[in-house]
């Protein structure tokens, strides 16, 4: 072995930086790797917003679309329905939609764009199951106060016209309402609002 | 540190050899300290299994090893390999890591099974090491053919379909043998399916294993060397450690961190720039969808099998049955791990052999190399013929070997303690590398 | 020793393609002048494609979308490209169904997504200017590159009609060439000069982008790769090369 004094200084600072710089390296050849992960083209191009042409749908009829693998309902409120909104104000949990469950511009008293269309994700804020659709006015197994909604049969969640949860219920809060906007007074678009 | 003055790796050890396996199997385990370039090739080999094992890991997430045609009239298995090209972030780079990966595997076995050749690593008390590895070396062949089918193009089809078939040359159960082996009657889904998991579970865990003995009875006897020195014969009487011997860590770390650098700088280029390598990595017929009644004009192995391909080829059949050359084909492989018993020379190392080895040694190069090239290209009577010679060739160095080593003097003596690196050797095995290439290259536009 | 090494390796790595041109047959391919970078060039190679090729070949494994990376809009795609009833995330499929491909054409395009990848931008170039009139052919069409092929000449509006000439060598060979009669809208034909210069030119642009769509990656994967190459040859090597040294030292 070499009796020459170790230079103990230059030994560290190349094993520092050749650490360091193998680092950098590692990172780089992760980044690959981790970026795989993300969803990829097909994904995204599943996922892409929807386009629904809404000049069929009849006031008081629920059409059902697919977006994202979920059911979105468009509901064409009558209007006699968009009026008994606010009479289930107090037996609300959320009446003013202060619960982030909705887009800005649908926070308002029918969480909608128009006051007649409810375009909202059916997917109980329960336990994910989804919800049948009861227009009928004091049905027996639902009570004479009910203006119409909508009900979850798995564990007995309750939701009004404008998707919003009754107290007293396991669901916590309203359906969730996705971004949309409409192309044309006929067409709207789901799952995108720039 | 707790009350008793213990601190975590205190802990630990007292619980499991952590520290001890440290000391004896990297800080205080002497490697001999004239390692040179071939010395490189074992840690690159364990590297190449890494990337194998990781990118590979990351293709079977987005693989479907699926024959049937999807709804665009392609098989989904071949579709999903370009979805994994095209839509998944970053695929393309972990697909190409994968299949350069395979090839440098290659690359850097062969090299690492030469350097065993030359410096005699596989005598005694080594031979076991050389026995594990050799059956990596097969574990590893299997491994590639498996790997190979999966993408489902048409040189995966027909190479397999071809290669299946030589087990039905076996007489008397080689058809069921076939048949079992595919779970069909053709090369299909069910086949697909089975090396699929072949390829992704089972034989990289006998790999895994395999590595583990070939290093655990490596470190057991202790490294060979360029001079083939036994460097535990000579140790320093007080510390008990050999006076050729370095500790692994730090200085074979360093070292092999830069053959790494290196590598990846090869490795590199060749992910980024030339991925396909003019075919030979990526083979231009594999990217036609596989399509059982269409046979591609010329089915060809890959290239690191062609060696063993000529062998099988040139071959040619006797009594009605064709089974002497997949015969000769396994005997060129299972020959290679007889070498320790083989070879009757005391001496190790190729510096101090005899003509005759060298000879020999260069014979077996030029007729392995030759056999490469023919492999890759379609027969003819010239070619076969050329075949024969060289697969005769291949065969002496083996079968001939406990004849030729006996009586084979090279230089003498044969030292007692290792040597300093020789400069001028290093420049004139470099021109015969080059010579080896370019050599090669016009024998392939000539023959 | 490394560089020693490095120029090994590289040796090589470099000698292997030549090893690989031993083995190719066929007729002479004329040479594709491939520039991915072009993407003038590759957009007026798309529109070729997909207003001629789409409709019996599909290229399933490439997307509307990703033609952005040839310098398109979304827009530009949506208003130009795309046909009707398609998003601009859906693959290049046909709607010509596997039936109905085998009772008109008696064989099933096939898909065109790798295409320059298995033949090569010089055999499509080619095969793509190799079309003659062929009374014989069920189309009336053939193929000096692919004989007997069963694809129509679909682009004999822009060519125009080739014939075959057969003539003998000095040394008795067969000789095979092709003569344009007709001048299409992209040739000219003038005294019995064949002017196929814009013809050329703009299968070179269809070439080209089949080559962009059988690696649309490739431009991308050529910048990485000399990030990475400059990172490890200018730092890491270096780098671990002195670290070595240093150790070294110790022991020489």
């Amino acid at each position: 072995m070499n009796e020459n004094q170790v230079d103990t200084g230059r030994r560290r600072f190349l094993t520092v930086a050749t650490s360091a710089v193998g680092g950098v390296a590692v990172a780089g050849v992760a980044t690959p790797f981790l970026m795989s992960f993300f969803p990829s083209e097909r994904a995204k191009a599943a996922g892409a917003p929807v386009e629904v042409d809404i000049s069929k749908i009849e006031p008081g009829q629920k059409i059902n679309v697919e977006w994202r693998g979920k059911p979105v309902w468009l509901l064409n409120r009558t209007p006699e329905q968009v009026k008994n909104l606010s009479k289930n104000d107090d037996r609300l949990v959320d009446p003013k939609s202060e619960v982030d469950q909705q887009p800005k511009y649908c926070q308002n008293e029918t969480r909608s764009i128009k006051p007649n269309l409810l375009v909202a994700v059916g997917i109980c804020t329960h336990l994910g199951c989804s919800p049948t659709f009861r227009p009928d006015l004091a049905p027996a197994d639902l009570g004479p106060q009910w203006l119409g909604g909508f009900y979850c049969p798995c564990h007995g969640s309750k939701f009004d016209l404008a998707a919003r949860v009754f107290q007293g219920v396991p669901a916590p809060k309203n359906l969730e309402i996705p971004p949309h906007k409409y192309l044309s007074d006929t067409r709207v678009l789901i799952g995108e609002d720039k | 540190m707790n009350n008793k003055g213990q601190t975590i790796l205190d802990w630990i050890d007292e619980r499991f050899p952590l520290t001890s396996t440290m000391k004896a199997h990297i800080t205080e385990y002497y490697a001999p300290r004239n390692f040179n370039f071939w010395y490189f090739f074992g840690s690159l080999a364990m590297l190449v299994l890494v990337i194998q094992i990781v990118t590979g890991i990351f293709l079977t997430m987005n693989y479907k090893p699926d024959g049937t045609l999807n709804g665009a009239g392609l098989p989904v298995a071949f579709a999903s390999v370009e979805y994994i090209m095209r839509d998944v972030a970053g695929g393309w780079i972990i697909r190409y890591m994968h299949s350069t990966g395979a090839s440098m595997f290659f690359v850097v076995v062969y090299l690492h099974m030469f350097r065993g050749l030359i410096y005699g690593s596989y005598k005694q008390p080594r031979e076991l090491i050389w026995v594990f590895g050799s059956l990596i070396f097969l574990c590893l062949m299997a491994e590639a053919f498996m790997g190979y089918l999966l993408p489902w193009g048409q040189m995966s089809f027909w190479g397999a379909q071809v290669i299946v078939n030589l087990f039905g040359s076996i007489p008397v159960i080689g058809p069921d043998l076939s048949v079992w082996i595919r779970g069909d009657f053709v090369v299909s889904d069910a086949t697909l399916n089975r090396f699929f998991a072949l390829h992704v579970i089972a034989v990289p865990l006998v790999l895994l294993a395999l590595v583990v003995a070939h290093l655990v009875a490596l470190h057991e006897v202790g490294s060979n060397n360029p001079d083939g020195v036994e460097i535990k014969k000579h140790k320093d009487p007080a510390t008990g450690i050999p006076l050729d011997g370095i500790p692994f860590h730090p200085y074979y770390t360093v070292k092999d961190i830069l053959g790494v650098a290196v590598f990846l700088v090869v490795f590199s280029a060749i992910v980024f720039f030339m991925p396909e390598m003019g075919g030979f990595f990526l083979e231009h017929p594999n990217f036609d969808p596989a399509d059982p009644l269409k046979t591609p004009p010329h089915i060809a192995p890959v290239w690191y099998f062609t060696p063993f391909y000529a062998i099988l080829r040139a071959i040619p059949s006797f009594l009605g049955t064709q089974v002497w050359g997949v015969l000769g084909m396994g005997a060129a492989v299972v020959l290679i791990a007889l070498l320790p018993w083989l070879d009757k020379s005391p001496v190790k190392s190729i510096r101090y052999r005899g003509p005759k080895f060298k000879i020999m040694l260069t014979l077996f190069i030029i007729s392995f190399i030759g056999l490469g090239t023919l492999g890759a290209l379609p027969p003819t009577a010239s070619r076969t013929l050329i075949s024969q010679i060289f697969s005769v060739l291949y065969f002496a160095f083996f079968l001939g070997m406990p004849f030729y080593t006996k009586n084979d003097v090279g230089r003498t003596p044969v030292p007692e303690r290792v040597t300093d690196t020789n400069g001028r050797r290093q420049l004139v095995f470099l021109v015969l590398v080059a010579v080896t290439v370019i050599g090669a290259t016009l024998f392939a536009k000539l023959v | 020793m490394k560089t020693k090494i490095r120029h090994l390796l590289a040796a090589a790595a470099l000698m292997l393609p030549l090893a690989a041109h031993a083995a190719e047959e066929g007729p002479a391919l004329d040479k594709a002048e491939i520039d991915i970078q072009d993407t003038e060039s590759l957009q007026r190679g798309a529109q070729v494609f997909l207003n001629y090729c789409l409709s019996c070949h599909s290229a399933s494994m490439m997307r509307y979308n990703r033609l952005m990376d040839i310098g398109l809009s979304e827009q530009q795609i949506k208003d130009n490209l795309l046909p009707d009833g398609a998003k601009i995330g859906d693959q290049m499929t046909v709607s010509m169904t596997k039936k109905d491909a085998k009772l008109w054409l008696d064989n099933t395009p096939p898909d065109l997504s790798l295409t320059a990848r298995s033949r090569g931008a010089d055999w499509l170039y080619t095969y793509l200017r190799s079309f003659y009139r062929d009374p014989s052919r069920p189309t009336g069409w053939n193929n000096l590159v692919f004989d007997k092929v069963a694809m129509p000449h679909v682009l004999w509006e822009l060519q125009g009609d080739q014939v075959l000439k057969t003539t003998k060598d000095a040394e008795g060979h067969e000789v095979k060439k092709l003569e344009l009669v007709k001048a299409g809208t992209m040739t000219k034909l003038e005294n019995g000069k064949a002017n196929t210069l814009d013809y050329d030119k703009r299968i070179k642009d269809l070439t080209n982008y089949l080559v962009f769509m059988g690696e649309p990656a490739q431009v991308t994967r050529r910048q990485i790769g000399y990030a990475v190459l400059m990172f490890l040859g200018l730092l890491l090597l270096p780098l671990t090369y002195f670290l070595k040294k240093e150790y070294w030292k110790d022991i020489h």
